[in-house]
Parts: structure tokens; C-alpha cells; sequence
């Protein structure tokens, strides 16, 4: 089926996610749609797949128009997305999942059921027993589940999140080898992704979103500094650099290994000085988030050893790294780092020292307003936290950071903010960096981490580069290792 | 998100308690039964004389220090249901100490004194295994605190017929009375002790206190409403929970205390008479916050008082009360709910 | 004890336990569903005194019945609406709705106390009786024990066995996936409640118009079943075959306590009457403890076979309820 998508245009207050995008995909083409995190891919693929409706912006399917309000819309249409996280249930097997949803009479008729999964599973090469339980799955076997129950109910679009995060090599063959086996077929699919050799192996045709646009398009024989030119373009002026010779060693990590339910991490051995500041590159999903969670005491390593100040720390407790000094600010802000329902007072209250047993109300208010004004955030200290803009909340976890910390742990400290904003936080940073303390931070934008690292460290599928002088090492550089090439042969 | 006041908060809430009568009057219309004259018994019941109104306080004073110790569990995000054991629990121990101090030569204002401290105790530890059974076996703490409140009944129906019992007949009527000089004072010729009534206000003011007023609070609100921000902030999430489990418990074990000390001077089967789920409901009808909760809690006491005339005068069922207490508390949930419809809310900067 | 009045008690057993049976199941499928319906307790005790009063005014057995269901439906239905449309804490509708259902049934049952009504007899289904052990056990009960019988089976098959039977669960396990495949979720919860509902209002007349015939207010001694319903579908695991076990335990613990009194002087009668509860506690421990955070650490560092063998059987005692239980539906 041919897709053409014209003029789509979606904003989210003054974010515009998808800016005019226009797009045609030939029937049975595998397109790739390429873009770093926040250029708008998933938000075009949740208007394409009914879980958003654009601002504007017209979608067309085989020449005819089509009305999309919601997932069921779409799943009538013949559209079906395949998330990074599958949507299954968990504690239903295989093939229950497979016939679920799937119009039929009282009983559930599995045995026909039994029949079209192993045939397909047979056609794409693909191994998976219909009795197993779908939460003993590994992810890679969760989407093959969910590719051919979309591929059964007939989708001719197919719409693939990041598909190969978090799965073995094998298994990324045997996707890419049904993959194209579908795309014979004549339906279309698209491949989002970040991952620059399997789009360049697997796509016939790129496109290259950036900040809500589409920046340009490539067929092969593909160009790898071209591809990587248009999704991360030009460095931006971002104020000075800081240059500290580093202090003492404030934080070791040796042969650190941490695992989750989807990824191994490591085995990572790095060291962080006073004044130093770390950048942690990669996409989303590549690990980032676990080592430095693991680097706060919220994850013990399966193996290795950390020391803080050369004291070891391992298995000691969140609370037991933080009265040494670690300071952790998380990514998401209303999930795991602000209290909705209280206001920006009671916020700097909870994270002060308390004086005495009653709270100065006077002061504690007075205190917020400096911290208010120190921080540019757009609120009183009357102003309950849930209703500042993200940017401003992102500005008072920074102002809720203690000082005279050691070590400054931070998850994508200027995600969602503008670009003064970014320079204007970072020139906070540093002032802390300057009275002594080492911050190691994670962040999906390039220019970011490039800017005011002195050493970078990219992550690729759980994979851990060797520390890189932000100096000298280039875009093209570290967008290749951010992209999966470049890293040395072996087991993942 | 602040309670909501605010002029349609205001104009909602009196809906709501209109709808309450609405019903209430609907279900006595169905019982056959006088809606105007029932609300006259209860009004005049309640508050007709210098005495029925010494009677709702004596009511009011274990439902304040019983709700006053949910205001801190719900601060928390608890829901304590096991209340009621935790009266029973202090109640128990009261009784306990009692009669061990009963025939020992202590002044009396030390025995009841000790009384008093060992109710607080006693629920304090029963609420404590509650909390202990959630943080560590992972047992909500509804079912939990259910299954100690059957316990805890049993304990107290154990007591009284068994190692407790009255020498010769052992009886529902409960444990032998205590002798008058090991009672609260009361006023004279009414039930009312005044000594009862400072140690509800006592407990309210604490709470309020601590509430309000105290870094603890703020934590334990934080607590309550992020347990994960909170801990990530550097909050010992468990450790505060298990205090408002044990803060809650002692009030209700104060509550148990007065029961046994100033109302029924003896360990009866069901002392806990229900004012630890009538202290939930009162809890959710004030939005979970102390301020207008003595008040509200008053309202309450009144109209269990006043409904005692009911089964004498119109030959209606005392419950009658409950069914107006639990309207109102459905009818303001509701009001919250199609509020909170009415204010759709912009959709914020997504990410 | 005679074998004849073993057989005889047991019988018994399983006919009491047919109310809680009911109650369960219902239950178990309201919260399969996602919905918890905590107004159980004051339900029963609603419907029991509705539906015996039905019963005592029109002379039918079967409206009686029926007007327990419709009760039971009603507040459910209650429940749901505020949970899921008007988006308020399931736990607090159905606390409050607990307690008013209790008081409804007193208030409007007093003018019913102490008549004698209507009683479902026992019906024996001939020639199965006279089968040794069996008979007497199984089938000289009456109707109603029949079809908490039959009820448990059907209602294991529905969920277990039927393509909307999967449909129930994917709904309360991971809403969003059942969303975009097609099946309108809050529709379905609203349903379930209510289907739910209606069972949970069924174990009210099987109180008032069998099990403990009549209606005696206060002391009509069916305070409590609700909230051991309620322990018994988590205990259940959620699944009815499960619950109907833990039903049945419960009250063959009860009447082994009243067996056993006079035998065993020196403890109280209250402690055997009471006894379940504990155990209710402990079973609900037994039941979650695998999941909590600290067991998992300590199993971490022990040798891998003693890990392995105590996951194996904590794996078969967990009852882990349905993901999404409690949580409204959010489309976005």
C-alpha cells in the first residue's frame, strides 16, 4: 500500500513536533526514517498509526483519503505499529496473544490459530512455541510475536519503533530477512530508527527528520557522513567551553557490569575527577540511564566494584551514596523527581537541611523565591509543581540539587528546553564544576555533550566506548559510534 | 492539587449535601417512615438538651482522636483500615493495666494515668504489625488491617469470657466494671469527662501541628502523594510509613483508652463501637485535611446520638445515621468526580 | 464421629461454603477485569435483607433471588461508575458503599426481623445419591449448592476456555494492548462489574433464604463474609478453581472449630471461631511475599540451588493480581 503523508503539522504547546512533513512511500518499499531523539519520528508514527491526530495535515492510502481517529481506525485501514515495547499481555501465552482481538465465535479457535503461526513462523524463519508464557519471551521474540500477528490480520503497512533495541543479532537477521520477504509481498514498511548500518543495509529508501522536519532524503548507494550531516547539522554556538585541570578521582568504576530486564551494560571501567564533567552519548535505550543509575546506589551491579573517593561502595544503599555526597537528578520529572501536589515552596523545604522541628513558613518562602529568581522559573512559591511547563520543571529539579556536592549525577538535564535556557543552565554547572564538584551526565543531544564534556563515553546496545576527548573527537565521530558503526568486532 | 475550595468547589459540596438529604429522605420514604419527623427526632436527640449535647461529645472524643491519627495515615497514602483494631488493641491494654494497678496502692491518677499510656501503646504495636506486615510481606494494608481487626476482636471477646471474666456468670456485658475512683472524672450528674475532651483536642492540635506545621509532615506528605520522587529526593520512604502506622495506632489505642477509662469503665466486646471506619469516612468527607475535621467530626457524633431516639420513638433503626454519614460521602466523591470532569484539563507539553 | 455424621457435616460444609463461593466469583470476575469492587461486605448483607424481604412479601422464592442479583448489580454498578468515569479512588466508593450497604440493610430491614420466610428446600437428584461417599456429599443439597457447583466450573471455562474469556484478561492485565486490538475496554469493565456484582448480590439470598434463613438484623451473623470473599479471591489467584478451594477451607476451618470444641476444653471457643483470620493473614503473606523487594535482594546472594528451589515455590504460591487492577483506563 502507497502512503502519502502531506503537510502534516503537530504541536504540544510551543514544541512543533512535526513541521509541515511531506512524504510519499511507495508501496512495498522498506522506508527508513532516520532522526536523533525529540526530531519528531515518533510523533509522526503515532499520527500515522491513530494514537495522535495532527494538528493538520492530510494522510493518504492508495490514492484515497483516510480518516484516522484511533487505533482501531488505523488497525481497519490495514496500518499496524509495531512498538519498541511490544503491546501484548505478558502473562498469556504465545498463542492466546496471537488470536487475541481476532473476531471469532465463543471458543477460540487455536487450532487454526496454531496452523497460521507456525506457518508464518516457518515462511520468516522465525522459532516460537505457542505455549510459551509471553513474559518469558526476550523482546526480540516478543516483536516477532507481534509482527506476525500484524502480517495474520493483514496489515500492508507495518511501522517499526526502533525495532532492533534490546535484541540479539541473530534475531535482528531473521527480522531483517522477513522484512524484506514482506516488502516482496508488496506492502510497505517503515523503519524508524537511529541505528545508521541496519538503515543503511535494510532501507530502500531514507528519510531524515530534525527538529520537526524532514531535512532531506537519500536512496542508496547511501553516503554515512551525509546521512549523519543532515541528522545532526551544525554546531550551534553554546557559549564558552570550561577548562579545569582535573582534580583528585571522585568516582571508579571497575569492570562494572548492569543488567535489567532487557539489557547487559558493560562491562564498563571509567573514573570521573573533581571538576571534571562527563557526557554519557548514545540514543535513548543504549544504557546510559542504567550505568549512571548504577553509578547513584539506585542499581546494584551484577559485577565489579565502584568506589566513591576511593572508598567502595558497592551494595550500599541509594541513601548511603547520597550522604556521601552524590547528588542524582532523574529524567522523568513528575514521575521520579517532583511531588505534584506540592507547591515550589514545600519542594526547597523537603530538600534543605530542616531547621528546628516547624517549618519557618516565612523563610522557607523566601527561600524559594531566591531559588526562583536564581533560576529563571516561571512560578511563585505558591505555584503547586504540576503546573509549571516542563522547561521550568526541569529548572526547579536543578534548584532542588544540594550544594557542595561531590559527585552531580543528571539524566537529560535540558531536555525540553530552548536553547538560551540549555546555556544558561550549563553555565550554572559549571560554577558548581568550579567549586570542586564531578558531574557525569546523559544527554541525547550532540551538541550538548560535545560542548561541555570534557570526556564522552557513547553507548551502543549496552556497549561502552573508551573515555573520548571532547576536543578532538568530531560529529562525524561520535555520530557513527552513537550510530552503531565503528565499534570493534565481537559479542555484544 | 489543592482542596478544593473556591466558589463551584463551594456551590459542589452543597449540592452534594442536598443530594445526601435528597436520598436520605427517598430511603425513609421508602421505609414508611416520617422524613421530617425523623430529622426532628435526631436534631432534638442530639442537641435538645445541655445533656444530649454532653453525650455527642462524649461520642465525639474517640471519633476526633480516631480520625485524627487517619488524617496521618492518609497523609502517607495509607489506607487504615485496621483502625478499628487498634482501639481495640488500646483498649485491651488499658484494661490490662487496670486491673493490674487496680489493687496496688498507686493513686488512682497514676493508674489511670498509666491507663492511658498503655492504650496509646497498644495501638501503636497493633498498628505497627500492620505496617510491618506491608513494608516487609507485602500485604496491603487493607486486608491486613482487616484480618487484625477480626483478630483483635476475638482477643477481646477471649479476654472477657475467658482469663477476664466476671467471677461466676462471664458475659457479654464485659469484664467486672471498674470502681468509680479509677474513671476519668466526669461532670457532674453527665457522662462527659473534660479530661476526655482535652486529650481529643490534645490529639487533634498534635496533628494539626505536625501537619501543618512540622518538617515531618511535609515529608510524610511527600511520601504520600511520590513515594518514589520522595525517595529519590532522599526520603526514607519505609520509615516514615511505619511512623504514621504507629502515630495513627497510638491515637486510636487513646481512643480504645477513653472508651474503657471515661464511657463503659469496663472492657466490653465491641469497644471499638465503629468509630475507626466512621473516623475514615469523616476523613473523606474533610478531603483529608485537619481543618474543618472536629467540626465535620461533630456533625457526625451528633447524628449518631441523635438516631438512638429513632428505634423508641418511630420504631425506626438507628442505622439511619450511618445511611445519611455514608450518602454524604458518596454524594461529595461524586461531586469531586463530575468536577473534575467539567475542568478538562489542557494538555500539557508533551514530550 | 460417625462416618454417617461426617459425611453428613461435610455436606454441610460445602452448602455453607456456597455463599462465599458465590461471592468469590463474582468478584474474581470484576477484578479480572481491573475493577475492584470493595462493597462486597455491605452488598450481602443488602441483598440478603432485600431479597428475603421480597421474599417474604410476594411468597417467591425466585424473586427473592433475583432482587438479591439486581441489589448486587446496582452497587457494583455504583462502583464503577465512580471509578471509571468519574475517575475517584475505587478503594474509597467501595469502602463507603460497604458501610452504607450494611447500615441500608439494617435500617430498611426492621420491619422483617425475625419473620420466617420462605427456605429453599433440598432437592436430591435420585439415583446419584445413593452412590456411596458421593451421594450423600454432592447431590442431597438444594438448588442453590448445585449451582455454586456448576458456577465454578463455568465461571473457570469462561475465563480459561473462551476467546472472550482471553479478551477478560488481556482487559485487566495490560489494558493498552487490548485497546488497540479492538476491544473497548471500560466497556467491558463496566460489565464485568456488574455481572460481578450481580454474583456477589446472589450469596446474599443464599444467606437469607437457605444457609442462615431469615433476617435478624444485627445479629444475623453475616457481618464479615464480604471482606473474607475478598481475601478469598486474592488468595484465589484470581482464578475461580483456586478461590472456590480457599472458600471451601475457610468455612471446613469453621466447623472444625465447633467440631472440635468440646474436645478440646482448654482453648476458647473464640480462638477456633476466629482462627481463620489469622490464617487469612498468613495465606495472604505466603501469597506476596515473593514479591517484595527485600526477598528478592536476599535471594540474590543465596547459592543457586537453594534460589532456584525456593523461586519454584514461591513461583506456585503467588498470586499476583490482574496488572491494571484499580487503574482507570487513560486512551493517551
Amino acid at each position: 500500500m502507497r502512503v502519502d503523508l502531506r503537510q502534516i503539522h503537530k504541536s504540544f504547546g510551543p514544541v512543533h513536533a512535526n513541521d509541515g512533513i511531506s512524504l510519499t512511500i511507495p508501496a512495498g518499499s522498506i522506508q527508513g526514517i532516520l532522526g536523533e531523539n525529540g526530531a519528531g519520528k515518533s510523533t509522526l508514527m503515532k499520527i500515522l498509526s491513530g494514537f495522535q491526530k495532527a494538528d493538520s495535515g492530510e494522510i493518504w492510502l492508495d490514492d484515497r483519503l483516510a480518516q484516522i481517529d484511533s487505533p482501531q481506525d488505523t488497525g481497519r485501514l490495514g496500518i499496524g505499529m509495531l512498538h519498541q515495547d511490544p503491546l501484548d499481555v505478558p502473562p498469556m501465552r504465545v498463542i492466546d496473544n496471537f488470536l487475541l482481538g481476532k473476531d471469532g465465535g465463543l471458543r477460540p479457535r487455536r487450532g487454526q490459530a496454531r496452523a497460521a503461526l507456525s506457518d508464518l513462523s516457518l515462511r520468516f524463519g522465525f522459532s516460537l512455541d505457542p505455549d510459551a508464557y509471553v513474559e518469558a519471551l526476550t523482546v526480540g521474540e516478543r516483536q516477532q510475536l507481534e509482527l506476525l500477528r500484524l502480517l495474520w490480520l493483514g496489515a500492508r503497512v507495518l511501522i517499526l519503533d526502533e525495532p532492533t533495541t534490546g535484541i540479539s543479532a541473530l534475531q535482528k537477521e531473521a527480522l531483517f530477512a522477513s522484512l524484506r520477504k514482506v516488502s516482496e509481498e508488496g506492502r510497505t514498511i517503515i523503519f524508524v530508527s537511529h541505528k545508521l548500518e541496519e538503515v543503511e543495509s535494510l532501507c530502500h529508501r531514507v528519510a531524515v527528520l530534525r527538529r520537526g522536519r524532514l531535512v532531506g532524503e537519500a536512496v542508496p548507494p547511501y553516503s554515512t557522513d551525509r546521512l549523519v550531516g543532515m541528522m545532526f547539522g551544525r554546531v550551534i554556538s553554546l557559549g564558552s567551553r570550561l577548562e579545569t585541570p582535573p582534580g583528585e578521582r571522585v568516582l571508579e568504576l571497575d569492570d562494572v557490569i548492569v543488567e535489567d530486564r532487557r539489557m547487559t551494560v558493560g562491562p564498563v571501567s571509567l573514573h570521573v575527577a573533581r571538576q571534571e564533567v562527563i557526557g554519557l552519548a548514545g540514543m535513548e535505550g543504549s544504557g546510559q540511564q542504567l550505568l549512571l543509575r548504577a553509578c547513584a546506589g539506585l542499581i546494584r551491579p551484577v559485577h565489579g566494584r565502584i568506589r566513591l573517593a576511593g572508598e567502595n561502595v558497592l551494595g550500599r544503599s541509594y541513601h548511603g551514596f547520597l550522604q556521601r555526597g552524590v547528588g542524582f537528578m532523574p529524567a522523568a520529572r513528575l514521575e521520579e523527581g517532583l511531588i505534584p501536589g506540592l507547591d515550589l515552596t514545600e519542594h526547597f523545604a523537603l530538600t534543605q537541611p530542616p531547621s528546628g522541628v516547624m517549618i519557618q513558613r516565612e523563610a522557607a518562602q523566601s527561600r524559594a523565591g531566591t531559588q526562583i529568581d536564581a533560576f529563571h522559573i516561571k512560578g511563585t512559591p505558591q505555584s503547586p509543581v504540576e503546573d509549571l511547563s516542563g522547561g521550568n520543571q526541569q529548572r526547579t529539579l536543578l534548584a532542588l540539587l544540594r550544594d557542595n556536592l561531590a559527585l552531580l549525577l543528571l539524566e537529560h538535564p535540558t531536555r525540553g528546553l530552548d536553547i538560551e535556557s540549555v546555556v544558561w543552565i550549563w553555565d550554572k554547572l559549571k560554577e558548581r564544576c568550579r567549586q570542586g564538584t564531578a558531574i557525569i551526565f546523559v544527554s541525547s543531544d550532540l551538541d550538548e555533550v560535545r560542548h561541555y564534556s570534557d570526556r564522552i563515553h557513547v553507548f551502543f546496545g549496552g556497549r561502552v566506548s573508551p573515555s573520548l576527548p571532547a576536543r578532538s573527537t568530531t560529529v562525524d565521530e561520535l555520530g557513527q559510534l552513537i550510530g552503531g558503526k565503528g565499534w570493534p568486532e565481537g559479542a555484544p | 492539587m489543592r482542596p478544593g475550595v473556591g466558589v463551584s468547589g463551594v456551590a459542589l459540596r452543597l449540592g452534594a449535601v442536598l443530594l445526601a438529604l435528597l436520598f436520605t429522605t427517598g430511603i425513609l420514604l421508602v421505609a414508611g417512615a416520617p422524613p421530617l419527623e425523623a430529622y426532628r427526632q435526631i436534631v432534638v436527640g442530639s442537641l435538645g438538651s445541655v445533656k444530649k449535647i454532653t453525650d455527642v461529645l462524649v461520642a465525639w472524643v474517640p471519633l476526633v482522636l480516631a480520625t485524627s491519627g487517619l488524617l496521618v495515615t492518609f497523609a502517607a497514602g495509607l489506607w487504615n483500615i485496621g483502625i478499628e483494631g487498634q482501639i481495640t488493641l488500646g483498649a485491651i491494654f488499658t484494661t490490662g493495666a487496670l486491673r493490674l494497678t487496680m489493687d496496688s496502692g498507686l493513686p488512682p491518677a497514676v493508674a489511670i494515668a498509666a491507663g492511658l499510656l498503655a492504650g496509646i501503646l497498644g495501638g501503636a504495636l497493633w498498628a505497627l504489625l500492620a505496617g510491618l506486615l506491608k513494608a516487609y510481606g507485602g500485604v496491603n494494608e487493607i486486608f491486613g488491617g482487616l484480618g487484625l481487626n477480626f483478630v483483635a476482636v476475638a482477643l477481646s471477646v477471649w479476654l472477657i469470657f475467658g482469663p477476664w471474666g466476671r467471677p461466676g456468670v462471664a458475659s457479654m456485658s464485659g469484664t467486672e466494671p471498674f470502681p468509680d475512683s479509677l474513671s476519668l472524672p466526669a461532670l457532674a450528674g453527665l457522662r462527659l469527662s473534660p479530661w476526655a475532651v482535652l486529650l481529643a483536642v490534645g490529639g487533634f492540635a498534635l496533628v494539626f501541628f505536625l501537619l501543618q506545621g512540622t518538617y515531618f509532615g511535609l515529608r510524610l506528605k511527600a511520601v504520600g502523594k511520590n513515594p518514589r520522587a520522595a525517595f529519590v529526593l532522599g526520603i526514607p520512604t519505609v520509615r516514615y510509613m511505619l511512623l504514621a502506622f504507629v502515630l495513627c495506632g497510638g491515637l486510636g489505642g487513646a481512643a480504645g483508652a477513653v472508651q474503657v477509662t471515661a464511657v463503659y469503665h469496663r472492657l466490653i466486646p465491641a469497644i471499638s463501637s465503629g468509630y475507626g471506619y466512621l473516623g475514615l469516612m469523616v476523613a473523606m468527607l474533610v478531603n483529608y485535611q485537619p481543618t474543618w475535621m472536629p467540626l465535620v467530626a461533630f456533625f457526625f457524633a451528633a447524628l449518631n446520638i441523635g438516631s438512638i431516639q429513632l428505634p423508641i420513638v418511630l420504631k425506626l433503626d438507628s442505622s439511619l445515621a450511618g445511611v445519611l454519614q455514608g450518602a454524604l460521602v458518596l454524594f461529595v466523591l461524586g461531586m469531586e468526580g463530575v468536577r473534575r470532569r467539567l475542568r478538562r484539563p489542557r494538555v500539557r507539553v508533551g514530550e | 464421629m460417625s462416618s454417617e455424621a461426617l459425611l453428613i457435616g461435610l455436606a454441610g460444609v460445602l452448602a455453607a461454603a456456597a455463599p462465599i463461593v458465590f461471592a468469590t466469583l463474582g468478584e474474581t470476575l470484576t477484578e479480572r477485569s481491573g475493577v475492584i469492587n470493595l462493597s462486597v461486605n455491605g452488598t450481602i448483607l443488602l441483598a440478603a435483607m432485600a431479597s428475603f424481604g421480597v421474599a417474604v412479601t410476594t411468597g417467591s422464592l425466585l424473586l427473592g433471588f433475583l432482587t438479591g442479583m439486581l441489589v448486587g448489580a446496582v452497587v457494583a454498578l455504583v462502583v464503577a461508575g465512580f471509578g471509571i468515569s468519574l475517575k475517584q479512588s475505587q478503594v474509597a466508593v467501595g469502602f463507603v458503599l460497604t458501610l452504607m450497604g450494611r447500615d441500608l440493610a439494617y435500617f430498611l430491614g426492621n420491619p422483617f426481623m425475625g419473620l420466617s420466610g420462605p427456605r429453599l428446600p433440598a432437592l436430591a437428584i435420585p439415583l446419584l445419591d445413593g452412590i456411596p461417599v458421593l451421594g450423600p456429599l454432592f447431590f442431597r443439597q438444594d438448588l442453590l449448592t448445585y449451582l455454586s457447583f456448576v458456577l465454578i466450573f463455568a465461571t473457570w471455562a469462561w475465563i480459561f476456555r473462551t476467546r472472550p474469556g482471553l479478551s477478560l484478561i488481556s482487559v485487566g492485565e495490560r489494558p493498552a494492548a487490548a485497546y488497540v486490538r479492538g476491544l473497548r475496554v471500560n466497556r467491558m469493565r463496566y460489565l464485568y462489574a456488574m455481572v460481578g456484582g450481580a454474583l456477589v448480590g446472589l450469596a446474599g439470598p443464599a444467606f437469607s433464604l437457605s444457609v442462615k434463613a431469615g433476617w435478624k438484623g444485627t445479629i444475623s451473623g453475616l457481618d464479615g463474609y464480604g471482606w473474607i470473599a475478598l481475601a478469598i479471591t486474592i488468595f484465589g489467584g484470581w482464578n475461580p478453581i483456586r478461590a472456590a478451594f480457599g472458600a471451601y477451607l475457610f468455612v471446613f476451618l469453621q466447623w472444625l472449630g465447633l467440631v472440635l470444641q468440646p474436645s478440646l476444653p482448654g482453648v476458647p471457643s473464640q480462638v477456633l471461631q476466629v482462627a481463620p483470620f489469622p490464617l487469612m493473614i498468613l495465606a495472604l503473606l505466603l501469597v506476596n511475599i515473593g514479591n517484595t523487594e527485600w526477598v528478592e535482594r536476599t535471594l540474590a546472594a543465596l547459592p543457586d540451588s537453594t534460589r532456584l528451589f525456593i523461586v519454584r515455590v514461591l513461583r506456585s504460591l503467588r498470586a499476583s493480581p490482574p496488572a491494571a487492577l484499580g487503574t482507570p483506563f487513560e486512551k493517551e
